[in-house]
């Protein structure tokens, strides 16, 4: 009981997995709507997130903390831009579903 | 020690069911305040680690900023979300099949890792005693010091992020009466005022 409730490495990476294959699963399971993918992708930067920071603080590196910052960042742009270009794009069309957005197709 | 554990496990669970929920929702503002609750918990497990400064920054830039973007875009655009779920259930199992694999393959290699102790004494920089150094003047010392020009990169990134979107968006109506101070100021008493010398009874 007691080694159960002493939480070490395992648990955060155990965590951080389950949280990445919610992300994924949510790609596969809202097909149609850019919006819930995007999100779902907010979810697996998250799973990253604590893994860079599980290992910091088990290993005694500060370095993860720094580098989970640096992917906050690339996050924070990421979903700017993308919520710009769906906007941008339901504009344009008046559609932002999935299977409608095949201008490049040629 | 029983206490963190089980401070851990209510948060781990509330975090895994918000992201299940942000999946599963039916109306897509539910999936972005389910979101905000699985950052709002996550911050508390980083709390719970140590990574103080981290869990005030995901509360700052995620919660703040991300998921109200989120949430004002789900609420401006005019989306039938109805229709868009169509062909959820047609897509459940192929995705619980990617979702098991996946999660069975990372368990594996974390069931079968382990962290040698060597690799425990080579860290590059080791975290102060909360009691001594703060997280966030820790996360300072190395940042702006060692990793200075990609704290910088970051910043840039930033600022191409939001001029991006800027770019992205804005947009110039046609047809739209503005001032145009620059015109205004532009304009020369020649080119607008006609001296006429009118003779009396002559008209022009």
């Amino acid at each position: 009981m007691i080694e159960f409730l002493t939480i070490g490495l395992g648990h955060y990476l155990t965590l951080a997995a389950v949280l990445f294959t919610i992300g994924i699963f949510g790609i596969f399971l809202n097909r149609k709507n850019v919006i819930i993918i995007l999100m779902s992708i907010e979810l697996m930067l998250l799973a990253v997130n604590i893994n860079l920071i599980a290992f910091s603080a088990f290993l005694n590196d500060l370095v993860g903390q720094i580098f989970a910052m640096f992917v906050l960042t690339v996050a924070a742009g990421e979903a700017a831009i993308g919520l710009a270009i769906i906007v941008v794009y339901f504009r344009n069309r008046g559609t932002i579903e999935v299977e409608d957005i095949n201008l490049m197709k040629g | 020690m029983i206490l963190q554990g089980i401070t851990f496990y209510i948060f781990a669970t509330i975090a895994v069911a918000g992201g299940v929920m942000v999946v599963a929702a039916r109306n897509p503002v539910h999936s972005v305040l389910f979101l905000i609750l699985t950052f709002f918990t996550t911050a508390a497990l980083f709390v719970l680690i140590g990574a103080e400064f981290l869990a005030m920054v995901l509360v700052v830039v995620y919660v703040g900023a991300v998921a109200v973007l989120f949430l004002f875009v789900v609420m401006m655009l005019d989306i039938n979300f109805v229709e868009m779920r169509e062909g959820f259930l047609q897509y459940m199992p192929i995705g619980m099949l990617v979702g098991i694999i996946l999660l069975v393959e990372l368990l594996m290699v974390l069931g079968t890792a382990s962290i040698s102790p060597e690799v425990l004494a080579t860290g590059t920089e080791p975290i102060p005693d909360l009691t001594q150094r703060q997280n966030t003047a820790a996360i300072g010392d190395v940042i702006y010091t060692k990793y200075i020009y990609a704290f910088q990169s970051a910043g840039m990134i930033l600022l191409i992020a939001m001029v991006g979107a800027i770019v992205l968006t804005l947009r110039q109506r046609p047809g739209v009466r503005k001032q145009k101070v620059a015109d205004q100021l532009a304009r020369r008493r020649e080119d607008s005022v006609e001296l006429k010398k009118v003779q009396p009874g002559q008209g022009i």
